[in-house]
């Protein structure tokens, strides 16, 4: 592939070096070399070909335009295909483009006139609109124009009034466009009926009369027998294109007022209907595809009106025989149409019927997109008769749905649940259900939702603690349960602590074995849980306390943390009972208020996607239902795009000169299990059995800045895009690490020769990931001396045939091997003054990219690495750290400064290190950071 | 219709035509994107797939799939047919097509098209009508060819 590849590109710079060597084409007039018309024609159609090959052309337009006015056909149509293809709007050409078309419109003849309107529908720019769009209505209704000169000017100004509508003046002409339905060409008809439908959604009453037109003509061609229109018929079906055009019409208006032309429509109608019945008259694809194209597009008419009974009825029968249809197509829209009469008072109960079939669809269809549309005919359908055979369905298909389409499922689920509730044990159930299942996918609105309407009704309180509480006893339940389990018990944990089998002590336990498995976020709910125990069970003060006095939490590293234990361990202890239960009473109901997950629903699928349910609108305000749960300082700084984070080309890296990046890491790549025995040598030259550097790509131009999110943070996303995610968790310890890499496949469709190879020394991972599977890699991480330089990560793998590459910077900066140090004052500034020489001192002014909070600041610094040191600095706003970076081979102490300017939105950042280099490096890595 | 593409099975764009206007950036973005998320889909999959705020509706003949990107509320089948009419008369004019007709005879696959759809939206169905005026093209153009002829 390479190969070819190189070779094609070798080939046409050849080629387009000659071609560049006879242009300017000089004409015939001017002597020796002149080209004849071939040869221009030739090469400017080699040009065309070169274009459309995908490489780029920077040459022949003036060639291509020159052609225009030749007045051989040959070199015109080549030279109106290559302005059509390759000139854009803003081209300076336009002028000597415009004058030529001019000519050709004003030629009258129409082989010529049909050229220059191709053109301007090509092109279709906003010169071009205001250079013809007053000429070509003139043209479009002339008596004397041809009938192929007239389409082409129709679906000419068309696209010209798409572009720019203000351009196209409207006026007497438009009466006589709608007379072109009468016309007796149906080329004609076909054309005009695209103009007519755009222009009338703007000016509806203008074209008010192509409405008992429209009827008329739709009427002859329906009632016609299927040869009358010869040309027209299409495998035995009678205009196709020009039927579903006339129904697509039609529907830009309500029902017509004129009873006779109502009573004509509807016959026409039913006539479709009718026919959909009859035996088809070809086995081809083509006849059923077109009869049925027509059916849809009829049937899409009749739910417009949505006042016929009888025919959204018949409707409903009709596509409920697709239902089962071998042709996967017919299926597909079946379910899309029967959607949209699911929300028909009239139809309702009709499409109700079908709810066998279409669960049956949501099991065995094989076609993702086919199972997405039963998916949402089920919610369309769905009423307070069927919402508890539907809701269990789409949750026993939730088990092994697409990874793509089970979030929209899960709000699915949870605004079927809430809406249809009758006993609200049954709702609570199934979100408890939904997390068990894919708690991955239940975003913060469900289950903040499921929180806020427990809060509400008390009759479901003492079932909800319950049920948690026993959902909460799996082994491995969802962080989401926790979530859950633990607002709840904190609230009404009381209602089941009669039973000796959920006693106070009980609930804490279970909640508290939880505890350490759960993310910032989650162990700050659960502080709050631990507190309203205290107020709810005093038996468990003492235990609790104990746990919010342990080193873990009072000296958390998290500052959210730390704060929640400092503060409740103090509020537990100096509050009197009364102020204790005043604090912490129960949580009052929550104002009544729109469902968030509906509004979210509709985000993700655009408007009316949730119209069946009642309207909504988004709620931010739902973030604080929680109280204080809400997140955790930022400590994921947005870097500044543009930054060359690591100053490469400033400083290459000075050890392992031949090998460009990550030379002093030692990286072991193993899939299965911390078990394998690392296979590397004792130097780094040696470890590197990297394939060479003109096999990897370099690296994605966001590399550094994503690099730069994990320089205070060791987890988290590194890379996404529609196919792909790759996480990251990693630790560190001395100048030891172990990173794992996740990477998720997002499609449906398996990864082939799935390889990630580091510049380092690899083994495999699995070859294969399945569509929406995730395999795993862990790296152990030495780093031998001080580096500069992150390793690259290659991942490349096949993808429905097509290859993929992508090359990454690891996550890992010198940083991660800081050691922190704690130290006195005193100590603090001798260190300092010994690391006087100018070498050792990086220094950098910069202006703060985000707010100056100094909480966030605390938080990235030691996400940084360096112990944070109080009363070091004289001044109290200023921050000073100290630490150790570990490597193998030595140690670089170092020590730092930050100093704010609050009032100037600035820092000076300084740095001292043994170090040169890693000063400087370590001031950029940071500087970029706040 | 918003624009159509005609690719191999190894992913090689063979034809492309834009009815709206998008920078070459953003084409060829697109481009990539559509032919991956196509040749992945397996043989028996439904002709229609949802794919940001448009519908492709795609069929394959022989090593060509033929894609074409419509709005929301244009009718798929009718798409599907206007595949079908275009291959027909590319057939029809070179005798039994095949993917090498389209790349030798690029230009020619463009005019036809042309003729036939026009701004996204068919203009001409009769195959007898598109083809009468390819032929006629054609024959202006030998005309030339003998005028130009006399004119050296």
């Amino acid at each position: 592939m390479g190969k070819s590849k190189e070779a094609e590109i070798k080939r046409i710079n050849k080629e387009l070096a000659n071609i560049r060597s006879k242009a300017p084409f000089p004409s015939s007039a001017s002597g020796d070399k002149a080209l004849d018309g071939y040869s221009k024609k030739k090469y400017v159609c080699k040009l065309l070909f070169i274009f459309l090959l995908g490489h780029d052309i920077d040459f022949g337009h003036m060639e291509a335009v020159n052609l225009l006015s030749s007045n051989k056909y040959t070199e015109k149509q080549i030279g109106y295909l290559f302005i059509s293809v390759l000139v854009n709007s803003n081209s300076e050409l336009i002028r000597l483009i415009n004058n030529a078309i001019k000519n050709d419109l004003a030629s009258r003849n129409p082989t010529f006139m049909c050229l220059a309107l191709h053109c301007i529908a090509n092109v279709g720019s906003r010169e071009m609109g205001e250079a013809f769009a007053a000429d070509i209505p003139r043209i479009l209704v002339a008596g004397d124009s041809m009938d192929s000169v007239k389409q082409s000017a129709a679906l000419c100004l068309l696209r010209l009034y798409k572009a720019s509508p203000d351009l196209v003046p409207m006026g007497e002409w438009t009466a006589r466009v709608v007379h072109l339905l009468n016309d007796q060409h149906m080329g004609v008809v076909t054309a005009a009926v695209s103009l007519i439908t755009c222009l009338c959604k703007k000016n509806p009453d203008d074209f008010k009369t192509c409405i008992s037109l429209a009827v008329s003509r739709l009427s002859r061609i329906v009632s016609s027998a299927s040869t009358d229109l010869q040309d027209y018929t299409y495998y035995f079906v009678p205009a196709p294109w020009l039927s579903v055009k006339l129904l697509r019409l039609l529907q830009c208006y309500p029902p017509p007022e004129d009873a006779a032309v109502k009573g004509r429509l509807v016959e026409c109608l039913e006539t479709v209907l009718n026919k959909a019945q009859e035996p088809p008259k070809s086995k081809k694809v083509q006849h059923s595809n077109a009869k049925n194209a027509i059916l849809f597009e009829t049937i899409s008419l009749i739910i417009h009106y949505d006042s016929e009974p009888n025919l959204l009825v018949r409707a409903c029968n009709q596509l409920g025989q697709f239902l089962q249809h071998r042709e996967t197509n017919l299926r597909y829209l079946a379910l899309e149409s029967m959607c949209t009469l699911a929300s028909s008072e009239f139809s309702h109960e009709a499409v109700k019927t079908h709810i066998d079939t279409v669960i049956n669809a949501l099991k065995t269809e094989r076609d993702v997109s086919v199972r997405q549309r039963a998916a949402d005919l089920l919610y369309a359908m769905c009423d307070r008769s069927n919402a508890k055979q539907i809701v269990s369905e789409m949750l026993r298909y939730l088990e092994t749905a697409d990874y793509a389409i089970r979030e929209e499922i899960v709000l699915k689920v949870a605004i079927l649940a809430e809406k249809y509730a009758v006993d609200y044990s049954w709702y609570v159930d199934t979100i408890l259900n939904l997390i068990r299942i894919a708690g991955d996918y239940v975003s913060e609105e469900v289950w903040y939702r499921v929180l806020q309407i427990v809060t509400n009704r008390d009759d479901v309180q003492g079932y909800a603690a319950k049920t948690v509480f026993e959902a909460l006893q799996a082994p491995a339940c969802h962080e989401n349960m926790v979530k859950v389990g633990g607002y709840i018990l904190g609230e009404f944990g009381n209602l089941i602590a009669g039973d000796p089998r959920s006693s106070p002590p009980v609930q804490f336990s279970l909640l508290h074995s939880k505890f350490h498995l759960c993310s910032v976020a989650t162990r700050a709910l659960l502080l709050s849980t631990y507190i309203k125990f205290i107020n709810l069970f005093p038996e468990t003060k003492a235990t609790i306390q104990g746990v919010l006095r342990a080193g873990s939490q009072l000296r958390n590293a998290d500052v959210e943390l730390q704060q929640r234990a400092v503060e409740y361990l103090t509020l537990s202890s100096v509050a009197s009972t009364d102020v204790l239960a005043t604090v912490l009473e129960e949580m009052p109901p929550f104002p009544e208020r729109e469902s968030s997950i509906l509004a979210k629903l509709k985000r993700k699928k655009g408007p009316g996607a949730a119209s069946a349910l009642d309207d909504s609108r988004r709620d931010t305000s739902n973030n604080d239902i929680n109280g204080g749960v809400e997140p955790t300082p930022s400590t994921v700084s947005t870097p500044s795009p543009s930054a060359d984070l690591l100053g490469l080309r400033a400083a290459p890296p000075p050890a392992a000169p031949s090998v460009p990046v990550g030379g002093n890491l030692l990286v072991d790549v193993f899939s299965d299990g911390p078990t394998a025995q690392p296979s590397l040598g004792p130097t780094p030259e040696e470890a590197f059995l990297s394939p060479g550097p003109e096999d990897i790509g370099p690296p994605i131009p966001e590399a550094d800045e994503l690099l730069n999110k994990f320089v205070c943070k060791n987890s988290g996303v590194l890379f996404e895009n529609q196919l792909l995610q790759i996480g990251v968790k990693s630790e560190f310890r001395q100048n030891l690490g172990r990173m794992y890499l996740f990477y998720g496949n997002k499609t449906s469709v398996q990864f082939q020769s799935f390889s990630p190879t580091l510049v380092v020394q690899t083994k495999r991972v699995a070859a294969q990931v399945d569509g929406g599977a995730q395999v795993q890699q862990v790296l152990n991480i030495e780093c031998l001396r001080d580096f500069l330089t992150p390793p690259l990560l290659s991942v490349r793998f096949r993808y429905g045939g097509t290859a993929q590459s992508l090359t990454l910077k690891l996550p890992v900066t010198i940083n991660k091997f800081f050691q922190p140090t704690e130290m006195a004052a005193q100590d603090f500034f001798q260190r300092w003054k010994q690391l006087s020489l100018p070498l050792q001192e990086a220094q950098k002014i910069f202006k703060a990219n985000h707010p100056m909070d100094a909480e966030v600041t605390k938080a990235k610094l030691l996400g940084f690495g360096s112990a944070l040191l109080d009363n070091v600095d004289p001044n109290p706003e200023n921050f000073v750290g100290a630490g150790i970076i570990q490597t193998k081979a030595l140690q670089v102490g170092c020590l730092l400064r930050l100093e704010p300017n609050a009032q100037a939105q600035m820092y000076r950042l300084t740095l001292r290190t043994s170090k040169e280099p890693v000063s400087r490096h370590l001031c950029e890595l940071l500087a970029q950071q706040f | 219709m918003q624009f159509m593409l005609l690719f191999s099975r190894q992913g090689k764009l063979r034809l492309q035509k834009w009815y709206v206007p998008l920078s070459d950036k953003e084409k060829k973005k697109i481009t990539r994107e559509l032919v991956q998320t196509v040749l992945a889909r397996k043989p028996k999959m439904c002709s229609f797939l949802e794919w940001r705020d448009l519908k492709i509706v795609y069929k394959r003949y022989a090593s060509l799939y033929f894609c074409c990107a419509i709005e929301d509320q244009d009718n798929e089948l009718i798409t599907l047919e206007i595949i079908h009419r275009y291959v027909e008369l590319l057939d029809k004019y070179f005798g039994s097509v095949c993917e090498l007709d389209i790349i030798f005879n690029f230009e020619k696959a463009y005019f036809i098209l042309d003729e036939f759809l026009l701004g996204g939206e068919v203009q001409e169905t009769s195959k007898k009508n598109v083809l009468k005026a390819i032929e006629q093209a054609d024959l202006l153009q030998e005309v030339s060819y003998l005028g130009s002829w006399k004119e050296n």
